[in-house]
């Protein structure tokens, strides 16, 4: 065990070392590509067997990832952003071929406009592939998340991919303390890839893939990935508990930070429910009985630990980093859909929209939610989604617009050859 | 062991390795072509296929195949063979597999996606050296969907999306594949087992990326009825609109030169799609397409 201060991109690098992966089929993108290059590094000094192979695009790399797994091999992969997006048809077949593998996406706005910084909708579109997905709010949950990621994944009742979710840049470039777990530790926790599903050999040919026809084998197959996924709440909280007692540290499938006593609950997901967090603590200080979850599972969806921690609340705060263009936030509609109708449910669940392509969250920002959220409780009215953006931006947009707008409006300064090149 | 072991007609299996039943059309020219391919590589090896006619094969609960098969998708089947493979040589190498499990790796793509969303993972593959055999079934035409014209549909060619004739110019699979300087590259058809037979034959015991163009003869594509399709295979032989040849160490080789060419009207004239060639005002299309084909020849050494 050491500990080390690692970027979240080397945390993941560390994660897969540490779980005895074998195949990295990869593709460059930014904020994802250090990952890439640390094992490359360490194959090519002979500290890490395995294979690296790039291929010519992330379509090409999920499908690799994917025949590779349903081969026989522990396969790691990593993207982001734009790759997932165009990855996004083997991230919705590859599940369906029951092929257990680890792919890290750091998160980053998508296109359009292009950008490179952070937000949640590139995961989201991943969201109901089949795919199980563990979000990250610290460097150390990377590393942990992909260790826990290979035995959900390759369970016998699961046997499905694996999304681990980092925010990039502020996770992914950002150097924490992380805790670098004992390698035989990490091989026993993990263990060997079974080879009790071994395919594509000639004693035991395999037909993968197949075309069915007619609704009634598609149904069947599709509840059965479902049925996998569901399987996974159960795998991850009995591995959650063998990882506590290897490594004394628990994964968690949501956390709860001083929800216990509060009234007003945020929900957020991934690094940015730090900020929340900090934002908890100045309110509690003026007398706010306020808290934070995070759900740290997205997929499956732990509805039974979320109810649990939102029951009898007065009123939530979905504060989603994505932004569902017609309807609002994306995590708003799964915590709202995961607690309407039961006993003690929330009556006021609010939704507000923040930190799309890495815009920051304020603390004034975090207060005014609450108070939002305090009037609606009070008048028992929720208001529609509320995007979070300040006069003080909108004048700094209408300031580049005036800029862009400058060498039309005013061409003789131009000509004069000032400064420009 | 390297040695060839099929040099004469006789010399091929009596014997179908796949089974009968496909839900392929009466006379495709792929799957008579699929059939000859298979009883060579048999049962060790695994078919890695991208969308396409192909891709009903395999329909669940049935397979026609004896051996192992993965449908992937479209653009990216050579992506699936390289995943495959790598994870083959992996469990190889550290003995999780014996060394009697070993496998080839073999492609199965349409034209449609070998010439358009698949070429770039295909030569992506070719890039990487990938030990994998490649076959492009090439019935000119997204013939899956109903035979609209892909990028491989020949000139003059009538499709569900070119009524009044293709326009445009079919495009040289072989010599964008052979660019990559792959360990083989050839064209072959059904209509010619033999010569079909060699090649594979010849390409199995090679490693690296082994590709194969194979002209299909499709009847409901070209409008031609079922029972002549193998013709349809000689005559685009013997008129010269399909040279059968190989790639092999940086050369190109004819492997059949017809000795006195048929005129490729007569391939013409016998398929339906090609009607709009026949048309008063058009005479003169013909003419090119023969003198394309003539200009072709031209620079071929005699053998």
């Amino acid at each position: 065990m050491r500990r080390r201060l690692l970027t979240g991109n080397q945390a993941a690098a560390w994660g897969a070392r540490l779980s005895g992966m074998e195949y990295a089929p990869f593709f460059p993108i930014t904020p994802q590509t250090e990952i890439m290059e640390t094992l490359a590094g360490w194959i090519d000094r002979g500290e890490l067997t395995g294979r690296l192979v790039t291929l010519d695009s992330e379509h090409s790399m999920v499908t690799a990832a994917g025949a590779a797994a349903a081969t026989g091999v522990r396969v790691f992969t990593a993207t982001s952003s734009q790759g997932l997006l165009h990855a996004m048809e083997m991230i919705y077949t590859v599940p369906g071929w029951r092929a257990p593998f680890v792919m890290v996406n750091v998160s980053r706005g998508i296109a359009s406009p292009i950008t490179l910084e952070p937000d949640h909708n590139d995961i989201m579109a991943a969201r109901d592939s089949g795919f199980l997905q563990i979000h990250c709010a610290t460097c150390q949950e990377v590393l942990d998340a992909i260790l826990l990621a290979y035995r959900i994944a390759e369970h016998p009742r699961v046997r499905l991919p694996v999304l681990v979710n980092m925010d990039g840049f502020y996770l992914s470039f950002t150097r924490e303390p992380v805790i670098i777990p004992d390698a035989a530790l990490a091989t026993r926790f993990v263990g060997a890839f079974t080879d009790d599903d071994t395919q594509f050999t000639p004693r035991t040919p395999t037909s993968l893939g197949v075309a069915v026809l007619g609704g009634t084998p598609y149904s069947y197959f599709r509840y059965q990935a479902h049925q996998a996924s569901l399987n996974a709440l159960e795998i991850f909280e009995e591995s959650a508990e063998e990882f506590h007692t290897l490594f004394n540290r628990r994964p968690l499938l949501i956390e709860e930070f001083y929800s216990e006593d509060a009234d007003i609950v945020f929900v957020m997901i991934g690094s940015f429910a730090t900020k929340a967090k900090n934002a908890v603590m100045e309110l509690r200080a003026e007398g706010w009985k306020i808290g934070l979850v995070r759900p740290c599972l997205l997929r499956p969806l732990p509805i039974h630990a979320i109810f649990k921690a939102l029951t009898g609340k007065k009123g939530v705060a979905v504060i989603d980093q994505n932004l569902a263009a017609g309807r609002g936030g994306v995590l708003h509609g799964e915590i709202t859909g995961a607690l309407y109708g039961r006993p003690g449910a929330p009556p006021t669940i609010t939704s507000f929209i923040g930190g799309l392509g890495g815009r920051d969250i304020s603390g004034a920002e975090f207060r005014e939610m609450a108070v939002v959220t305090h009037h609606a409780m009070e008048r028992g009215e929720t208001p529609p989604p509320r995007l979070l953006f300040t006069q003080a931006e909108l004048a700094s947009v209408r300031k580049m617009q005036a800029t862009a707008l400058g060498s039309h409006a005013l061409p003789t300064k131009t000509q004069k050859g000032e400064g420009h090149e | 062991m390297n040695k060839p072991t099929i040099k004469k007609i006789t010399d091929l299996s009596p014997h179908r390795l796949i089974a009968p039943g496909t839900p392929t059309c009466a006379g495709c020219g792929a799957l008579a072509g699929v059939h000859q391919i298979y009883d060579i590589l048999g049962e060790k090896s695994i078919f890695v296929n991208g969308a396409g006619c192909m891709t009903l094969l395999a329909t669940y609960p049935f397979t026609p195949f004896k051996g192992s098969w993965l449908y992937t998708a479209m653009a990216c089947a050579s992506a699936g063979a390289q995943g495959v493979r790598d994870a083959l040589d992996i469990l190889m190498e550290k003995k999780r597999r014996q060394s009697d499990e070993a496998m080839q790796v073999v492609v199965l793509t349409g034209d449609g996606s070998a010439s358009g969303m698949g070429l770039s993972a295909t030569s992506a593959a070719m890039d990487r050296q990938l030990d994998f055999i490649c076959i492009c079934y090439d019935n000119e035409g997204y013939g899956n969907t109903g035979h609209q014209y892909s990028r491989s549909t020949p000139y003059g060619a009538k499709t569900a999306t070119s009524t009044k004739g293709f326009h445009g110019v079919k495009k040289d699979l072989f010599a964008i594949w052979a660019a990559h300087k792959p360990t083989y590259v050839a064209t072959v058809t059904a209509a010619f087992p033999l010569d079909l037979a060699k090649k594979i034959e010849k390409a199995s015991k090679m490693k690296g990326p082994r590709m194969f163009i194979m002209l299909a003869p499709c009847p409901p594509g070209w409008h031609f009825d079922p029972p002549h399709a193998v013709n349809m295979g000689k005559l685009a032989v013997n008129t010269g609109i399909w040279p059968l040849k190989e790639y092999i160490d940086g050369k190109v080789v004819h492997t059949l030169i017809p000795k006195k060419r048929v005129p490729v009207e007569a391939y013409l004239k016998s398929q339906g799609r090609f009607a709009p060639l026949f048309l008063p005002g058009n005479e003169g299309q013909i003419q090119a397409i023969q003198a394309h084909i003539d200009d072709y020849w031209a620079l071929v050494p005699p053998s």
